[in-house]
């Protein structure tokens, strides 16, 4: 399937007219590098995209385009009616974004991470929403610990909380349940799960269980659209073959 | 939870400055090695120059080649958490003004600046400096130091941001801090120098107003160029 021609469009029950990401020939380059060849994607409000493909196919390029990390290098990217190349600062409040690294500092407490990316996003009652969210993720006992002697699951917790702390409209998720075990993941559920309706981006290298929360599927292969169907239409054999 | 609003600049750089100053006071990194290098140095000058005491312009070139070098320090420093730990990234996502990075990152590098010149100066004068400078020759050195630290910390900032965008993020910032800082040494040793003289002197007004010119300049050189600076 030739790359960067594909789009999609694929409407469900929290879809509304303005759909939340569209990517038009989307070009993002390192170097002489595109790690990102010519995307076409459109994605409706509240549903999810999953992204799959091998390590360095432009997964988490993608995420850093749409989060206003990055800039593309050619071709449009908008989020919620907002040019990501000119109006990125229009979109940042309604972006929840969780990465590789927490972004959290070791040396501050939990509760203090958390205070800080509040004030950063302008949250002014902040102090119930980062009792709830450690509840719910059951870091509240040990939010007045420093991070740097937070598990490697600790910190994805506490990573996921950062990024759904201002409640967000959009969620670009990099693997969010790596580092959890299964009780984790679901008391992580109610905070990135498809149940809360936000319109989610996900980078997942699990086919069942990202085919099982898409709405929509991308396969990238060196930064091309190999994949791009409603998850109705894609087989897990699909995308196992993105990996081989 | 009420719909959150955008920080203004002043609220986004308070949260940083004080992030910044809580983990340099849980960790104390920055300003340990700052004052460690100084004394230091002010001990090989000593054993160096084969001299107990140094005055007038040897005395200024001692004192400010030394804050000038842990200052470099300083400035290497300035954005190492937030790159090992994804800190950048972190404020850069939110939705406050660029601004308030410059700003709250300056004036950390200020505080740090001004507590190791007014250390690295008792110390000074109590290991190396020949005259004994008066009430107001002492108020004339604070005054020189605020006003070149204050140069400092927004010429470091800068380079700071510009660093941290490289792979040769250590070079770079010795690279392009020294020779910005080289009027800003001239200006501040020549002010010094008669302060630190036998007899003593009295403060040059003119090499302070080049200090104050050189503060402004590169204020608004930071001010313009810092968000394209830090943003990809």
């Amino acid at each position: 399937m030739p790359s960067g021609t594909l789009a999609v469009k694929v409407g469900g029950p929290m879809a509304s007219t303005e759909p939340a990401v569209v990517c038009s020939g989307l070009v993002r380059r390192y170097g002489e590098r595109r790690a990102l060849d010519g995307i076409d994607l459109t994605l409706q409000q509240g549903q999810t995209l999953v992204v799959f493909g091998p390590n360095g196919a432009g997964k988490t390029t993608l995420l850093r385009v749409l989060s206003t990390l990055l800039r593309p290098s050619e071709g449009d990217a908008s989020l919620l009616g907002s040019d990501l190349r000119k109006e990125g600062w229009k979109v940042r409040s309604q972006i929840g974004f969780l990465g590789h690294q927490s972004l959290c500092y070791g040396d501050l407490t939990a509760r203090e991470n958390l205070r800080y990316h509040a004030r950063l996003h302008g949250i002014g009652d902040a102090a119930a929403r980062i009792e709830a969210v450690l509840e719910q993720t059951q870091l509240s006992g040990r939010g007045d610990e420093r991070v740097f002697g937070y598990s490697r699951g600790m910190l994805q917790r506490l990573a996921i909380c950062r990024a759904v702390l201002h409640e967000p409209q959009v969620l670009l998720l990099d693997e969010p349940r790596s580092n959890l075990d299964p009780a984790a993941i679901e008391q992580v559920e109610p905070l990135i799960g498809a149940a809360v309706g936000r319109t989610r981006v996900i980078a997942s290298h699990d086919p069942a269980g990202g085919l099982a929360e898409a709405d929509l599927v991308l396969g990238l292969r060196n930064g091309a659209a190999t994949l791009l169907a409603p998850a109705a239409q894609v087989t897990t054999e699909q995308i196992a073959e993105l990996y081989r | 939870m009420s719909a959150p609003r955008p920080p203004s600049v002043l609220s986004a750089a308070r949260a940083v400055l004080y992030k910044e100053l809580t983990l340099e006071r849980r960790a104390p990194q920055t300003l340990t090695a700052m004052a460690l290098f100084c004394a230091s140095a002010f001990v090989i000058f000593h054993f160096a120059l084969g001299r107990d005491e140094v005055e007038g312009a040897l005395a200024s070139g001692v004192l400010w080649v030394t804050l000038a070098l842990a200052a470099l320090l300083g400035i290497g420093r300035s954005f190492v958490a937030d790159r090992e730990e994804g800190g950048l990234d972190g404020f850069l996502l939110a939705p406050a003004p660029r601004t308030a990075l410059l700003i709250a990152k300056a004036t950390t590098l200020l505080i740090f600046l001004l507590t190791v010149g007014v250390f690295a100066s008792l110390l000074f004068s109590v290991l190396l400096l020949g005259p004994t400078p008066n009430g107001s020759q002492w108020a004339s050195l604070a005054l020189l130091i605020l006003l070149a630290d204050l140069g400092i910390a927004l010429v470091g900032t800068l380079i700071a941001g510009i660093a941290i965008q490289t792979r040769a993020r250590d070079l770079i910032t010795s690279i392009l801090a020294l020779p910005l800082l080289i009027p800003l040494l001239i200006a501040v040793t020549k002010a010094s120098e008669p302060l630190l003289s036998v007899g003593g002197g009295t403060l040059a007004w003119r090499w302070l107003a080049l200090l104050g010119l050189y503060d402004l300049i590169f204020g608004l050189l930071a001010y313009a160029l810092f968000d394209y600076l830090v943003e990809d």
